[in-house]
C-alpha cells in the first residue's frame, strides 16, 4: 500500500515536472518564431515544403474517399426521406467543420510528425545538435523553430485541401453516381454553410497545427539519443498527437456551440 | 596568481558523475596556450566528458573550469555563445549535418555569423576543403561520403572559422595511412602557423607522440601523469608503462568488473 503510494506520487512528480518543461519549451520556441519567421523565412519555406508538401497525397487521397464515403452514406440516409439534395450539405459540414481538420491532424502526425520528431531525435543521436551548440549556434532557434513554423502553416492549408478534395469526392458520389442535381447539390451547400461554420475548421486546424508540430519537436529534441529511443519516441508522437487532437477537438467545439 | 597569458584553460578540483558513477574526482590540469595539449586515457575514462565539460555542454558537480580566467560556469548564453565563436571542434563521429552538402556543412558557420559576400564565402571553404584533400567532394552529401572523409569534412568545418582552440576528439581514428599523416602534419602546421592552441582526445600513442607538445595521462578520474610524450614513455608508473606500451597486464584492467568466471558459467548452466 505503501510502496504504491510512493509510486503514484513519483510518477504525478514526474509528469508535473514534464509537463512543466513542456511549457517552458512551448514558451521557447515561440520567443525565436518571429525572429526566424522574418530574419530566415527560406528556413521555414523549406519545412512547409517538407511537412506540407510531402503530405500532400495522403491528405488528397484520404480527403478524395473521406468525401466519397460521405456522399455514400449521406445519399442512402437523404433518400429514405426524399432530400436527397442535401447530400452535399451532410458531407460539407462533416467535411469542413470536424473531419478535414481532425484527420488532417492525424494524417500529418503519422506522416510529417514522425519524421519531424526521428529527423531531430537522429540529429541528436549523432550530435548533429551538439555540433551546432559548439559552432555557438542554438539548436532550438535553428532546427527546431523552422520545424514548428512549418508545420503550424501547412496544417490548415492541408486541411483547406482535404476538404476541397473531400467535397469533390461527394460531387463524383452525389452529383455523377447518384444523379443528384447539381444545382441543388452546391447550392444547398452555399445556402447552408455559413462563414462561422468556416472559421471553425479554420480555427480548429490552426490549434492542431499547433499541438502536433510542437508535440513532434518536443518529442524528437527530447528523445533518448539511440535508435531505441528515437522509435520510442516517433511512437509517442503519433499517440500523444492523436489523444491531443480529440480532446482538443471537443474543447473547440463545446467553446463554438 | 594565474598567468592568464600563459594558462588558456585551467581545470580546477573537477568533480563530475554520471549517475552512480565519478568520472572524475577533484581533477585538476592546465592547457597553455599556442601548445598542442593530448589528453589519453583507457576507454571510458571520460576523456571526451573532459572535452564536453571544457565547452561547457556539460556543467561540473563541484570545481570549476577557468577559459583566460574567466568561469565559464558564470557565463550567459549569449558570452558562451560568443566563447565558442573562438572554438573549433572535430566530434568523434563528425557531427556533419546530415541535409546540408559537404560545401553546405563547412561554410555553415560562415553563413551563420558572417554577412561575408558568397563569393568570399565560396574561396575560404574551397580553401579549407583543399587542405583536407576534399575540394572535389563539395557537392557530394555527407551519406556519400567514407567514415574517414566525413571526418576530414568536419575538420574543415572546425576550421573554418579560424578559431583560437581546436578541439579533436579522436582525429585519428578511421583514416587510411595517407590520409592519417596528412592530418597528423595539419594538427602540427595550424598549430604553430596560426598561433592557436590544439587539445587532441586520442588512443593512438604513436601518432600523439609525433604531434603533442604536452599529454595528461588520464585514469581513475584523476591525472595519472603528465608532461612530453618522451617523458610519458620513459616515465616508472607501472600505469604509464602499460598505458603507452599497450600492455594487457598492469594496473588497468582489460576486463570490466564482472563476478567469478567459473561460478558464473557453472551459474547459467544450471539455470
Amino acid at each position: 500500500m505503501r510502496r504504491s503510494i510512493q509510486d503514484i506520487y513519483e510518477n504525478g512528480s514526474e509528469f508535473l515536472r514534464t509537463f512543466g518543461a513542456f511549457q517552458l519549451f512551448f514558451l521557447r520556441i515561440l520567443r525565436y518564431s518571429p525572429g526566424i519567421l522574418f530574419s530566415r523565412f527560406d528556413l521555414v519555406v523549406k519545412q512547409v515544403y517538407n511537412t506540407g508538401a510531402l503530405s500532400l497525397v495522403i491528405i488528397m487521397v484520404c480527403g478524395f474517399f473521406v468525401g466519397a464515403v460521405l456522399a455514400l452514406q449521406a445519399y442512402s440516409n437523404m433518400s429514405m426521406f426524399n432530400a436527397e439534395d442535401w447530400t452535399g450539405v451532410a458531407a460539407a459540414f462533416a467535411l469542413v467543420k470536424e473531419l478535414g481538420p481532425v484527420l488532417t491532424a492525424i494524417l500529418f502526425a503519422g506522416r510529417a510528425g514522425t519524421a519531424l520528431t526521428s529527423e531531430i531525435g537522429l540529429m541528436k543521436a549523432t550530435d548533429q545538435l551538439s555540433a551546432m551548440e559548439m559552432m555557438a549556434v542554438n539548436p532550438v532557434r535553428r532546427v527546431l523553430v523552422p520545424r514548428f513554423l512549418g508545420g503550424v502553416i501547412a496544417m490548415p492549408l492541408l486541411a483547406a485541401i482535404f476538404s476541397g478534395i473531400g467535397l469533390f469526392g461527394a460531387h463524383l458520389v452525389g452529383v455523377e453516381l447518384f444523379q443528384v442535381d447539381v444545382g441543388s447539390f452546391w447550392q444547398q451547400i452555399q445556402l447552408t454553410l455559413e462563414m462561422d461554420d468556416v472559421n471553425e475548421g479554420i480555427i480548429k486546424s490552426c490549434v492542431f497545427g499547433v499541438a502536433a508540430s510542437l508535440i513532434a519537436v518536443w518529442e524528437g529534441y527530447n528523445a533518448v539519443p539511440t535508435a531505441e529511443g528515437v522509435g520510442r519516441a516517433t511512437t509517442r508522437t503519433v499517440v500523444i498527437t492523436a489523444i491531443a487532437i480529440l480532446v482538443f477537438d471537443f474543447m473547440i467545439t463545446a467553446a463554438l456551440i | 596568481m594565474t598567468d592568464h597569458t600563459e594558462n588558456l584553460i585551467e581545470v580546477r578540483d573537477l568533480t563530475f558523475s554520471r549517475g552512480h558513477r565519478k568520472i572524475f574526482d577533484h581533477l585538476n590540469l592546465t592547457i597553455k596556450r599556442g601548445e598542442v595539449t593530448a589528453l589519453m586515457g583507457p576507454s571510458g575514462t571520460g576523456k571526451t566528458t573532459l572535452l564536453r565539460l571544457i565547452t561547457r555542454q556539460l556543467i561540473p558537480e563541484q570545481g570549476a573550469i577557468y577559459i583566460e580566467g574567466i568561469d565559464i560556469a558564470t557565463l550567459s548564453q549569449a558570452e558562451l555563445y560568443l566563447l565558442r565563436q573562438r572554438f573549433g571542434m572535430l566530434f568523434q563521429n563528425g557531427a556533419l549535418l546530415t541535409d546540408l552538402s559537404v560545401f553546405e556543412n563547412v561554410a555553415f558557420p560562415l553563413l551563420e555569423h558572417t554577412k561575408l559576400s558568397r563569393r568570399l564565402i565560396s574561396h575560404i571553404v574551397l580553401t579549407k576543403l583543399h587542405a583536407v584533400g576534399l575540394r572535389g567532394a563539395a557537392d557530394m552529401m555527407p551519406a556519400e561520403l567514407s567514415g574517414g572523409m566525413a571526418r576530414r569534412v568536419a575538420l574543415a568545418r572546425a576550421m573554418v572559422m579560424d578559431p583560437d582552440i581546436l578541439i579533436y576528439d579522436e582525429p585519428f581514428v578511421g583514416l587510411d595511412p595517407i590520409s592519417l599523416g596528412v592530418i597528423v602534419r595539419l594538427v602540427r602546421r595550424m598549430n604553430d602557423a596560426l598561433g592557436i592552441t590544439s587539445i587532441v582526445v586520442s588512443h593512438d600513442v604513436e601518432e600523439i607522440a609525433t604531434v603533442a607538445d604536452r599529454s595528461f595521462l588520464i585514469a581513475d578520474g584523476k591525472v595519472a601523469a603528465s608532461g612530453s610524450p618522451d617523458e610519458l614513455r620513459t616515465a616508472n608508473s607501472e600505469l604509464v608503462r602499460q598505458f603507452m606500451h599497450g600492455m594487457a597486464d598492469g594496473p588497468v584492467a582489460f576486463h570490466y568488473a564482472a563476478p567469478d568466471y567459473e561460478e558464473q558459467l557453472l551459474g547459467r548452466e544450471n539455470e
